[in-house]
């Protein structure tokens, strides 16, 4: 399955591997960093409704 | 119904999250087929051997590190015309995505050089501009972050992103305007007989897609996160100016 990628399999393989990195990351910190935002701002809206 | 009711964040907020869903969806699959396509189902190129599989990441991420940036200037311009406090938020919003894809277009073409070129860089007009536009990037994000009000700090964002836009656009043409350097011209034209070998460029347009999808999905989910910090903020401060 694999494709022979010949003498330049470490620099195809580490491209892929740095950039399939980078874009996990930068969808998994936004992802992370909605969540967070979107929990505080549910707390503050109840706790404001709460204290009038 | 009019482009400018977007501008309003509730209804933003809603729009997005009703389309998000298919494009996070739309972006996975053309990323998937595209990047398996040209990994395993692609041959190798007579000059540069397997090494050519890089174009599928280097190019798409490139071409977003531009678009990125001009994304961000018409939505800074939007701001600085009209006040739209939604467009200077969802260029604030784009800013660590361009980061992201102008790291990629960075790393990759170093990683594909070394082994083309004999060198991991070279101060040639492409990689220069776009190292450039890269420092660009993070000026633009850390200004935001320096500065507390924001409409201040959207104010001073928007002329930065005025002036860096003569980076996005230099390392677009950079091979162009000077014709040196070791960076070939562009991978796609509208020039058939310049563009690269149908067998590479079908999965590359695939994942072209995928990356443009990706970037919307971002940008859309990054600015709805912005809009609720906003408010946050907004919350916070009234809370404590009730408390004093």
């Amino acid at each position: 399955m694999m494709p022979d990628l010949g003498k330049y399999a470490d620099t195809v393989l580490s491209a892929y591997a740095a950039s399939i990195v980078l874009l996990v990351a930068l969808v998994a910190l936004s992802l992370w960093r909605g969540r967070r935002v979107r929990a505080d701002l549910r707390a503050i809206e109840a706790r404001m409704r709460r204290d009038g | 119904m009019s482009l400018w009711e977007y501008a309003n964040p509730k209804k933003f907020l809603a729009t997005s999250e009703r389309v998000l869903p298919a494009f996070w969806a739309l972006s996975g699959l053309c990323l998937v087929v595209g990047l398996v396509w040209g990994f395993f189902f692609t041959p190798d190129d007579f000059r540069q051997g397997s090494t050519v599989k890089i174009i599928y990441l280097h190019v798409p991420s490139a071409l977003m590190a531009i678009n990125a940036w001009l994304m961000m200037l018409v939505a800074s311009l939007i701001w600085l015309v009209r006040r739209h406090h939604v467009s200077a938020l969802a260029a604030r919003a784009a800013a660590p995505v361009g980061v992201a894809m102008t790291l990629i277009a960075l790393v990759t073409g170093a990683i594909w050089g070394q082994p083309m070129w004999g060198t991991w860089w070279a101060w040639d007009p492409r990689l220069t501009s776009f190292l450039i536009l890269f420092l660009f990037y993070l000026g633009y994000i850390a200004l935001w972050a320096a500065i507390d009000n924001p409409d201040t700090a959207a104010d001073l964002t928007s002329v930065l992103c005025l002036v860096g836009s003569v980076f996005a656009l230099l390392s677009r043409y950079a091979v162009n305007f000077w014709n040196q350097g070791l960076h070939q011209g562009a991978s796609l034209s509208l020039d058939k007989e310049k563009n690269v070998a149908d067998v590479f460029y079908q999965p590359l347009l695939v994942c072209i897609a995928g990356f443009v999808l990706l970037f919307v999905a971002l940008v859309l989910y990054r600015t709805g996160t912005e809009i609720r910090a906003r408010r946050m903020r907004a919350l916070i401060a009234r809370e404590r100016a009730g408390a004093a």
